[in-house]
């Protein structure tokens, strides 16, 4: 879709942030995927809950490895640092670029090719270190750039285009990252934007990693009759198990709730979340019952979605190792060592 | 033959013995005497039970390299006695435990062995296993001591500044370097007729080994950001900075660190840190060995393409794949030199002894920084693991950090415009800006092709215009970059030219070979890519003995590839089993070439 240019003008009506920004002030270049391609909706679900959080764009730092959905960081935030790494590498770098500057925000997004086969070991490390980041899966159970060869998250049973259904384990992100101990791991759909935005928001300012992963069909590979990662069959098996609002900081919960159903969760940063169980039998809080409540239903082809774990008192990355809050870049370089005369001091080690 | 300071022990032990602190006792006596001495560690991929070596040489020529000659072998470990009888030098001594005699194995003409019961009289003085085994590799010090006249005064003084907080441990230690003393005082002629003598040439100088020396390097150099995965035998640079961080690094309000140490998951993963940390403005850094470079050699393309800064120590091991891990070779150059697929180079520099480890690290940071690509210091095994003599090392209280072409929040502000990748200068450096610091300052960084301008392309023209600026780059850096050391001794057309841990055995060779009036010129590169200076010196010469320490002759190949030396004059002297190159060597090979040309 690239022969359309983006028009420059605005409409002088748009809503604006407190920041007095636009939603298309943190759009970026026109997206080069296929028409219909669900990271294009997840491109929008991002480019709103960035806005309605108020993210200085230079402030939010936009993080990929290679492949369909790594190339969409190109696509929202124009104003933000972008960083198209390497196929697999996305959290790596994030880990670094975390390490010297931990005032930034950083998204990542990956695909299910990128995550879960080259980029599984950087995908589960980053989970162990609880790396301050919002991880954004697009999940499409096939390759797109190399054209359709089938990924580490399909199904069994998924049928590609052309050749045998694929017989092989699933590797779910979900089920991995709680078993890893993720400290926020949601599910969504592409087409669900509702659902989506505010977990993304949620995701964005939890103090920890969290895991986005969001079914995002492939609409030129594995959109056909057969496939578990096609629009059809992700809308007609795909349950709210419980959905979240998003409440900044300052603000009342304004919204009724009836009762048992809601429950809050306060942030780092001082917003809340509000989770709305539409099972009321299921416990966001609790590993070992979630994990239980995903197999069971995984095993009956249902797909569940919404905020499924959070552990907001688990320390991040810096807090764990016991790191100054100052970014480690801004720490100026003459104040790092103990000069000229510590060091005869301490070579008096040697002598 | 008699000789005063000019000595070689060699201890044999078993790993895990506790013998490196009776071996470093013995290598800091003598250093305390004023002597020069140097400690090289032989030792097994291996945690305990295997044997282990150290040699001490003294030198009071203050020699660094190894002298490939036994005068006085300690046979600690009965499981290497027949290999270790055959090392000594014709004339040298071998000292073993003889409270089991081993007359008939341990008997060679030409030498003299001498048995000590060590074991019976520490079983006798010393109560349980641990401290007996122990208090044995204690008392050997007190036999080296009577044997080559070491001062047992600055022996005592040693062991109560290395007990000072545990003064019991300093009578148990005392008594077993005496029992080792007394008997070889009572026993043998002592000293021997090679024996040490008191100097005063130690003053201002340090003994340590390169990896302690380069993670001081980093602690000074203000790297905050360390992203490594253990190898041998790198580990101990990252251990050494994560030691000076602990003591200097911890701010004095909060108690915070003041720098992020991540143990990764793998190299690629050490690396990919290293660069997001780097991108954002921190100065990082990552240790490693040959297999490690392997892995990250995607991601050190991708900085040399999107010209991110990152410094990469890589202390060479005996390849290839595992090789010999705790074994020494100059064997990655060219791996290194060309990492990555595609048209990449990187630059290299090359310390040649602790001493330049330390200068080399703050040098690495601001060459990094300034040219904007990742900078890999080539040390080795040699250089990083072992005990070298070096001048102490000093800071500049008037450094300022080069960090390179980066702009601030003002000059974005004042700019009109910021293009991630336009050569504004014509040094080929283009400008950078750090996220977080102005929204006019945000760019894409990726690995994909790009256009001057910093946008994706896959047009030719905008292709090749990048990859054809950092062509200009490269050039720059080759003017700024440490230049060679070059010797001219007389006038004449022969020379020695070498990298890294090659300087101290050349040194010696070049001595060696004035001693027998053969006077050839040196030069010593110290980074890539080479110095026009080393390109002239090579043309002003008919011959160049290529001196390295690897099977193929890869700086000679750098410096045809790079600085288009003629093949015909590099006579390649390569010395590649994994042990540390010596002079004699180097000597052997520039006299057989000689008198060949001569011949011929």
């Amino acid at each position: 879709m690239t022969y359309i240019q983006k028009p420059s003008i605005t409409h002088p009506g748009l809503p604006k942030n407190t920041l007095g920004l636009t939603a298309r002030d943190y759009e970026g270049t026109v997206s080069t995927l296929c028409a219909g391609c669900g990271h294009d909706s997840v491109t929008a679900a991002i480019i709103q809950a960035v806005f309605e959080l108020n993210i200085e764009p230079h402030m939010l730092a936009k993080m990929s490895g290679i492949g369909c959905s790594s190339k969409t960081p190109a696509y929202f935030v124009s104003e933000a640092h972008g960083f198209n790494s390497v196929h697999g590498r996305m959290p790596s770098v994030t880990t670094g670029a975390n390490a010297a500057n931990r005032a930034l925000t950083y998204i990542g997004v990956s695909g299910d090719g990128d995550s879960l086969s080259i980029g599984v070991g950087q995908f589960v490390h980053a989970i162990r270190r609880n790396l301050n980041m919002c991880y954004v899966l697009e999940n499409n159970g096939v390759y797109g750039l190399t054209k359709g060869q089938f990924s580490a998250s399909a199904d069994i049973g998924s049928k590609p285009k052309k050749g045998e259904a694929n017989q092989q384990e699933p590797i779910d992100p979900v089920s991995t990252a709680l078993s890893l101990g993720a400290t926020f791991i949601a599910r969504s759909f592409s087409g669900d934007k509702e659902q989506l935005v505010p977990l993304i928001k949620g995701a964005l300012m939890h103090n920890g990693f969290a895991l986005v992963d969001v079914i995002s069909p492939c609409v030129t590979f594995n959109d056909h009759v057969g496939s578990t990662k096609s629009y059809a069959h992700t809308r007609e098996f795909y349950h709210h198990v419980v959905d979240i609002d998003f409440v900044p900081p300052a603000e009342e919960i304004k919204a009724a709730y009836e009762d048992g159903e809601a429950m809050t969760i306060e942030l780092h940063g001082g917003s809340k979340i509000v989770l709305r169980k539409v099972d009321k039998s299921y416990d966001p809080t609790s590993r070992a019952s979630a994990f239980k409540y995903l197999r069971e239903h995984f095993n009956a082809g249902e797909i569940i979605t919404g905020l499924l774990y959070i552990d907001e008192s688990r320390k991040e990355m810096h807090d764990l190792m016991g790191n100054i809050d100052t970014p480690l870049s801004q720490l100026p370089l003459d104040t790092l060592h103990p000069g000229a005369d510590e060091l005869k001091n301490i070579l008096k080690r040697y002598t | 033959m008699a000789s005063i300071n000019d000595v070689v022990i060699k201890i044999a032990t078993v790993n895990g013995t506790g013998s490196a602190s009776a071996n470093g006792l013995l290598r800091k006596a003598i250093f305390r005497m004023g002597i020069p001495v140097v400690g090289k560690n032989y030792f097994p991929s291996n945690i305990q039970g295997l044997p282990t070596w150290y040699e001490i040489r003294v030198t009071g020529a203050g020699y660094q390299s190894r002298a490939n000659r036994l005068d006085v072998m300690v046979a600690m470990n009965a499981q290497t006695y027949t290999r270790d009888l055959a090392d000594v030098s014709p004339g040298g001594w071998l000292i073993y435990d003889s409270t089991w005699p081993r007359s008939k194995l341990l008997d060679r003409e030409d030498i003299t062995v001498l048995g000590i019961p060590l074991s019976r009289m520490c079983n006798e003085t010393f109560d349980g296993a641990r401290a007996r085994i122990l208090m044995k590799n204690i008392s050997y010090v007190g036999v080296i001591a009577a044997l080559i006249d070491i001062d047992l005064d600055i022996v005592t003084q040693l062991i109560e500044e290395t007990f000072a907080d545990k003064s019991h441990l300093i009578d148990s230690n005392m008594q077993a370097i005496r029992l080792g003393f007394d008997y070889a005082m009572e026993n043998f002629v002592c000293p021997l007729p090679k024996k040490v003598e008191a100097l005063d040439k130690t003053k201002g100088h340090i003994v340590i080994d390169g990896n302690t020396a380069a993670g001081l390097g980093c602690m000074y150099a203000g790297a905050t950001v360390g992203a490594w995965y253990p190898i041998t035998p790198s580990t101990s640079l990252m251990d050494a900075f994560q030691a000076f961080c602990s003591e200097y690094r911890i701010d004095a309000e909060t108690g915070k660190h003041t720098y992020c140490i991540i143990q990764a998951e793998d190299e690629l993963a050490a690396i990919g840190m290293v660069l997001g940390a780097n991108w954002n403005g921190a100065r990082a850094f990552t240790s490693t060995s040959g297999p490690g470079i392997s892995l990250m050699s995607e991601f050190i393309g991708f900085a040399y393409y999107a010209e991110i800064p990152a410094v990469i120590f890589n202390v060479q091991r005996t390849g290839p794949s595992t090789g010999m891990p705790t074994r020494t070779q100059q064997a990655d150059i060219l791996s290194c030199a060309y990492a990555s697929h595609g048209d990449t180079k990187h630059v290299l520099l090359f310390p040649a002894d602790p001493y330049e480890c330390f200068g080399t690290a703050v040098a690495a940071f601001d060459l990094a920084e300034r040219l904007q690509t990742p900078i890999m210091v080539l040390s080795d095994l040699d250089i990083g693991m072992n005990d070298w003599m070096v001048p102490e090392f000093a800071w500049d209280e008037n450094y300022v950090p080069d960090r390179g072409k980066v702009l601030s929040a003002q000059d974005l502000e004042e700019a009109e415009s910021f293009y991630r990748y336009l050569d504004v200068d014509g040094d080929g450096i283009p400008y950078r800006s750090l996220p977080g610091t102005h929204p006019k300052g945000s760019y894409f960084t990726r690995g994909s092709g790009h256009t001057k301008l910093g946008a994706y392309t896959e047009d030719a023209d905008e292709y090749q215009e990048v990859v054809d600026r950092l062509l200009v780059k490269w050039e720059t850096a080759r003017d700024i970059l440490p230049e060679p050391d070059i010797e001219y001794s007389k006038s004449n057309k022969a020379a020695i030219l070498t990298i890294g841990s090659g300087h101290a055995a050349c040194r010696e060779a070049l001595d060696r070979l004035k001693e027998q009036d053969v006077n050839l010129n040196y030069c010593r590169i110290k980074a890539f890519p080479i110095h026009k200076s080393a390109r002239e010196f090579m043309e002003k010469h008919d011959v160049v003995y290529v001196v390295e320490q690897n099977r193929d002759a890869q700086l000679r190949a750098l410096l045809i590839l790079d600085a288009e030396a003629d093949p015909k004059k590099l006579v390649p002297v390569l010395h590649y089993n994994g042990n540390p190159i010596y002079s004699d060597f180097i000597v052997e090979k520039a006299l057989e070439e000689i008198s060949k040309g001569q011949a011929a």
